[in-house]
């Protein structure tokens, strides 16, 4: 082949490719992309079809919803690479922060635009343990004794990892009086007890589940709920400890993306809608505390069982925790070295 | 890389004087056992539990899982991007591997080391420098955002991982195959008065072609299998950016295991199509795969 005929066929190639591209989101004017963290599948899934169906009686339009699922600092490093989100439903605080930061597609002031700091469901974490609880787990301390493999993802990419490590950190805080050197060599110790990391809270919950690695999973109260749900309730059993943290999960809408792509009024409903009644509902129905208790069913608010939490204000926010504990060279790099 | 010989037919018609191993009957078959056993757990064994799995919930749900809308999806982009980056790495492999087999210039050790490069490099590595290269945060990104190309999580991201993994697959079977046939009949055409390009059409070609076919064929199959690079670029988003090995991952994390292993087991059957291939090509044109003979 000639040096020309050659070069043409790439270029025609190149061309034919980046046409390509451009035509799979041009027809996507009625869709809206929610990039949201591992756990949340099922929740989306139901809730997606509804806010459909409630859009469509609203305005007459057919909304697409898609949806993208990982571990949400990965899936917030995605968006900050250009993964157009119109709406981000993250893990933790600090990854929509991340992207406010370097993108700007996200306004810095995002937390507050929706009710409860942008959060329409809480949860919070709790330990699976296998049938019987053979290792005896009752609360964080136990984690730590010989013998006793915890499975957790890694902090570095996963939100929910993040809420795991903050919540132990309160718990050996509060056993060592507010020594904070205490607590932080009882974290450390616990992921010595870590074989594993994975990226995110679904990989973990699938290492310990359907691998059968470890002997007990720091896991959202949500997902592990669905484990029972999923993999049999007789395989397993959740752990309450004495504290843990109040996770808020955020959702913002992304500015940047929406505004783009037109789909700033469809987007904007779309996380209103989370604060419905129907929104309410079907989050306390996949094990989501709903932000108003009284618009879920009862018998779904039941299952919820009453643990002392701590809110990430004693961490001084997100804003002074995520760098202090989980940047780099922060407090996990230290503590965290694998091997060892 | 060179291709094995079939070597039934030779043994047939000339016995053996005596045997060539001298290890008695029962080393023999104890190593046969072990062999055959080796093969049965690391090999046949994954691929009967990937279909068992599969239809664990009936042939009904297996096909109801094939053709759920992000399953038909993802089984769609697959063969998208393989449609795309299995010909412009024939043409790639065909082009270089004529340039280094019939040619002499400088660099030439270089190019080779450089077609071999995505061999050596771990797969995500090659999803991630589309990202470095493309990415909102990088030097391209906000002029092809401006641009409204979009080539990181959408189609285009995915072929180029696709294109650099897969990238040595028909040049490497072809560079060997074309280095033993030498230039002989290639000088003989031209001195007969026959233009480059007809040279290269009515006499390479033909006499690679076997090789080219093999190496097309695994291209394709690594292709389609392509996990890691591909996820890095994909963003994961469901009924768009999943390609099958990609869904696979999804659903088996969303506790749905026979839609998870159905999918599984499409790329599975691909597999054992490549093999099958592969092994007739091997048995009926062993000669002109290993180049010791002309066409």
């Amino acid at each position: 082949m000639t040096r020309n005929g050659k070069s043409l066929l790439f270029t025609a190639a190149l061309a034919a490719m980046v046409q390509f591209g451009g035509l799979a989101f041009a027809f996507a004017d009625t869709t809206l992309l929610n990039v949201s963290y591992d756990p949340t599948r099922e929740l989306y899934k139901e809730f997606d079809a509804a806010f459909a169906a409630k859009w469509k009686q609203d305005t007459g339009e057919t909304v697409t919803i898609r949806t993208s699922h990982g571990g949400s600092g990965a899936q917030a490093r995605s968006v900050i690479d250009g993964l157009p989100a119109d709406v981000v439903t993250l893990a933790l605080e600090a990854d929509i922060d991340a992207i406010a930061q370097k993108t700007g597609k996200v306004p810095v002031d995002w937390r507050g635009k929706l009710p409860n700091n942008n959060a329409p469901y809480t949860s919070t974490i709790v330990f699976l343990v296998r049938k019987g609880n053979p290792k005896g787990i009752k609360d964080w301390g136990d984690l730590v004794k010989d013998g006793v493999e915890v499975i957790t993802p890694n902090p570095k990419t996963s939100g929910g990892a993040r809420w795991n490590f903050l919540a132990a950190w309160a718990w050996a805080r509060n056993q060592y009086g507010g020594d904070d050197k205490k607590a932080e060599g009882f974290v450390a110790q616990l992921y010595k007890h870590v074989p594993v990391l994975d990226t995110g809270a679904r990989g973990a919950t699938t290492t310990f589940a359907q691998r059968g690695i470890g002997d007990v999973l720091l896991a959202w109260e949500n997902e592990a709920f669905l484990a029972l749900d999923e993999l049999g309730a007789g395989n397993f059993e959740i752990v309450v400890p004495s504290i843990s943290i109040k996770a808020e999960p955020p959702v913002a809408l992304v500015d940047g993306n929406a505004d783009a792509r037109g789909t700033r009024k469809v987007a904007e409903a779309y996380l209103e809608y989370l604060y419905s009644d129907v929104g309410q509902k079907i989050a306390a129905r996949h094990y989501y505390r709903p932000y108003k208790p009284e618009a879920a069913d009862p018998a779904d608010l039941k299952r919820f069982p009453d643990v002392k939490l701590v809110t990430i204000d004693a961490f001084g926010g997100w804003k002074k925790a995520q760098p202090a504990y989980f940047g780099d060279g922060g407090v996990f790099d230290q503590i965290y070295k694998p091997g060892q | 890389m060179v291709i094995d010989q079939p070597f039934s037919a030779a043994g047939a018609q000339t016995p053996p004087p005596r045997s060539a191993v001298t290890e008695g009957r029962a080393t023999r078959v104890a190593l046969t056992v072990i062999a055959l056993l080796f093969l049965a757990v690391f090999l046949v064994l994954p691929l009967v539990i990937v279909f068992l799995q599969a239809f664990a919930n009936g042939v009904g749900a297996y096909f109801a899982a094939l053709t759920e809308p992000d399953a038909v999806a993802a089984i769609q982009l697959t063969l998208l991007v393989a449609a795309i980056a299995v010909p412009l790495n024939l043409a790639f492999g065909v082009a270089a591997a004529w340039a280094v087999a019939k040619f002499e210039f400088k660099g030439k050790a270089f190019l080779t080391t450089l077609i071999d490069l995505p061999f050596s490099v771990s797969p995500v590595i090659s999803g991630l420098v589309y990202v470095l290269l493309f990415g909102s945060q990088s030097l391209l990104g906000p002029w092809l955002a401006a641009h409204g190309v979009q080539i990181l999580f959408a189609v285009p991201g995915i072929v180029l991982a696709t294109i650099f993994v897969t990238f040595p697959f028909v040049a490497r079977e072809l560079i060997p195959l074309m280095e033993e046939q030498g230039t002989a009949d290639e000088e003989a055409a031209l001195s007969l008065g026959a233009s480059g390009w007809q040279t290269f059409l009515r006499v390479t070609l033909p006499n690679v072609k076997w090789g080219l076919l093999y190496g097309v064929l695994l291209c394709n199959a690594r292709a389609m299998g392509e996990f890691g690079a591909v996820s890095v670029v994909s963003g994961h988003i469901r009924g768009l950016t999943n390609t099958m090995p990609l869904q696979v991952e999804i659903l088996y994390n969303e506790y749905n295991f026979a839609g998870a292993f159905a999918v599984a087991s499409l790329l599975a059957l691909l597999a054992l199509v490549t093999l099958i291939i592969k092994t007739i090509l091997e048995f009926r044109y062993g000669d002109a795969l290993s180049g010791s003979t002309g066409h």
